[in-house]
């Protein structure tokens, strides 16, 4: 597999500023030119072009064969996805939204998950589900979940998320060319949000944690659009003399381990941030995983900073504030420093 | 009928401009063009029966008997509102007409319309449930095991699918192999399709199958057809219908279909139509006001109601 690697490595190479949404779209159709087993299959990634316009586009390229809209079936589209794996092809299927993956469990979680290994290896199931989720759009209950940890717990599946244009690409084209079933989760408040892509040709391997701000006094941990916010804080922060730093996992399993060790063994301190409700969140995981073995290196426990114990409420002030924002990150992290400084 | 038909209309143009001037936010699914369909069917329903609603669900719960003020506050998200501001216009419910509750799971209500259908079997209280969905949700295996379950257990619920020939950008026909309103029989139940524009008809169809559930006689499946005068949210300004296409159903809109039959038939005059306006734009005016007045929701209530 050509791979060139993370951001921090600055890219020589040519880049543009494209949004979230079309460096998602570009690896849609470069892996559809690569391979023509790729199709992409989801409620209205065609005519409409995709909820969040990233399959914009791809129906007028590759036709009605490779780009099919489908009905309101959320069980079919995992399960369609999943016989088509079996049989050669490499779907890309799409849910809208990931709350209505809950309508496809079954497929996911007892078909595609379970098939490669009940059969005693006999298969592969090359598929990527695409899903977008989180919260701050004003969508509700119903359309705003992150639930990440529900899938990361299913052996047989693999779980990416990007925080970037950048790393979205990579990580999608990586996901599509895998060869066991991924989920693959786009927050939907970041697809409008701007970065540098590579004018060539690059891949980001799955499995790989990326650092996305150096620090010395705390390392951060978290993924997707909190990684921003995480940013931020280490901002507001830096104005006050605490250096931090921010890990983005990018791929939930496999976990890059050795990654969050390596920085919380540098900065002795670490502040776990996920959106989806706290209690059984994945940063309970990524806590566990730092406490088992880098108890040593810890200064003060590992503290979490995560959504409230309830859905996601419609009226903006609730669902801002049941969400981690820059300002509670900032304030974890302070309390994760006091007594050590 | 007309002042109910006025009232969903008014209420959603006038969120429409709140919405615009950013008052508002989240999704926004009118009903424009629709409002014979749930307004004909709810007419038919008595006081305390239940319906179950979609995400395009403003219609179903005017038409229940919703307080306008309470509504619009919800979509405000204040505190005054249906549901305290938690959930928005894609999830009012208001229990104490009846309404158990729009949704943003497309297909899910058939189940719970069932469920409560069962209640009512179980507590033999004679009431009817009618559950509301779109054509789009032909296609969910919800819909498939519902109304199934719904036929086999005799329960008194009424389906009605309203088919606005859309779900999104994707027709009626290229997502349902077969119109819903022919399956009746595939699942042991008359079945109809109806002019949904026709708020006469509509009312007179519903009638039939709502008596038919009160009296212990089966489920009945009826699919009202219609159309989606606006796009499929606020935001949709996607061109995958023709114009032509939407002024011909423009032309059948169901709120002038009204007048023009009432008129002609003389059981009303214009200044009775009048006269009716007058009191919904009241009513809009002092819903609006009081969603500007309402006080924001405060940070304690985000985990309050998780659990009783
Ligand atoms: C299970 C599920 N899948 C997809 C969606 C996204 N979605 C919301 S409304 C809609 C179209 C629904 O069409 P229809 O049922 O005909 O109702 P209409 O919008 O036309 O009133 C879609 C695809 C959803 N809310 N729920
Ligand atoms: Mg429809």
């Amino acid at each position: 597999m050509a791979v060139t690697s993370a951001p921090d490595a600055p890219a020589q190479a040519a880049t543009r500023q494209i949004f979230m949404s079309q460096a998602l779209h570009e690896a849609l159709d470069e892996e559809m030119a690569r391979d023509p087993n790729v199709f992409v299959m989801g409620e209205e990634v065609g005519i409409w072009g995709g909820a969040y316009n990233v399959t914009a586009g791809l129906l007028e390229k590759w036709g009605e064969a490779r780009i099919i809209d489908t009905p309101i079936s959320e069980a079919a589209i995992g399960g369609a996805a999943v016989g088509a794996a079996v049989t050669g092809c490499r779907p890309v299927a799409e849910f809208m939204y990931s709350d209505f993956m809950g309508i496809a469990m079954d497929q996911i979680v007892n078909q595609a998950a379970k098939n490669r290994y009940m059969f005693g290896g006999a298969a592969k199931l090359p598929i990527t589900y695409r899903a977008p989720f989180g919260a701050g759009t004003g969508n509700a209950a119903q359309h705003t979940q992150s639930l990440e940890a529900w899938f990361a717990h299913v052996p047989g599946l693999k779980v990416v998320t990007c925080s970037s244009p950048h790393d979205a690409k990579g990580l999608l084209k990586s996901s599509i060319r895998e060869d066991n079933v991924v989920v693959f989760f786009e927050h939907k408040a970041i697809y409008s949000m701007r970065g540098p892509v590579p004018e060539d040709e690059y891949t980001i391997p799955l499995g790989l944690a990326d650092v996305k701000r150096e620090g010395s006094d705390v390392s951060v941990v978290t993924y997707a659009r909190q990684v921003h916010y995480a940013l931020e804080a280490a901002e507001q922060l830096a104005g006050e003399g605490i250096d931090v730093e921010v890990v983005d996992v990018r791929t939930l399993y496999p976990l890059d381990v050795d990654t969050i060790l390596a920085s919380v063994n540098k900065t002795n301190h670490a502040v776990v941030v996920y959106e989806a409700a706290r209690f059984g969140g994945f940063g309970a995981e990524i806590a566990s995983q730092i406490q088992e073995h880098g108890f040593d290196d810890l200064d003060a426990p590992v503290l979490r900073v995560a959504g409230s114990h309830s859905p996601i409420p419609f009226s903006e002030p609730l669902e801002k504030g049941a969400i981690p924002d820059p300002e509670r990150i900032a304030a974890a992290i302070r309390e994760s420093l006091q007594g050590s400084r | 009928m007309y002042r109910t038909m006025r009232r969903i209309r008014r209420f959603e143009e006038t969120a429409e401009v709140a919405y615009r001037a950013a008052k508002m936010r989240g999704a926004l699914h009118f009903y424009i063009g629709e409002e014979a369909s749930a307004t004909g069917v709810c007419a038919a329903l008595n006081e305390g029966d239940f319906i179950t609603s979609t995400h395009r669900g403003h219609g179903h719960c005017i038409a229940k008997g919703a307080r306008l003020d309470k509504m619009m506050a919800e979509l405000y998200g204040r505190t005054t509102g249906y549901c305290g501001g938690k959930g928005g216009s894609m999830h009012i419910a208001d229990v104490a007409s009846g309404n158990l509750g729009a949704n943003g799971i497309v297909g899910a209500g058939v189940p719970i319309a069932v469920g409560a259908a069962l209640g009512s079997k179980l507590r033999n209280d004679g009431k009817v449930t009618v559950c509301f969905f779109g054509d789009a949700a032909g296609p969910t295996g919800a819909f498939h095991e519902g109304v199934n379950m719904g036929s086999v257990l005799n329960v008194p619920v009424v389906f009605v699918c309203e088919n606005n020939q859309y779900g999104m950008a994707t027709h009626t026909e290229y997502a349902n192999a077969a119109p819903v309103g022919d399956r009746g029989p595939a699942y042991g139940m008359p079945s109809e399709r109806i002019d949904g524009n026709d708020v006469f008809e509509v009312y007179a169809r519903a009638k039939v199958a709502i008596d038919r559930a009160r009296n212990g006689e089966g489920p009945t499946l009826i699919e009202t057809i219609t159309y989606r005068q606006k796009g499929h949210t606020i935001h949709d300004s996607k061109g995958y219908r023709d114009e032509e296409e939407i002024a011909k159903w423009i032309a059948r809109d169901p709120i002038e279909r009204f007048k023009r039959v009432a008129l002609e038939a003389k059981a009303l005059t214009d200044e009775d139509l009048q006269a009716i306006d007058d009191e919904v734009e009241e009513a809009i005016t002092q819903a609006e006001e009081f969603a500007e007045a309402s006080p924001w929701p405060t940070l304690d209530a985000i985990e309050q109601d998780v659990y009783v």
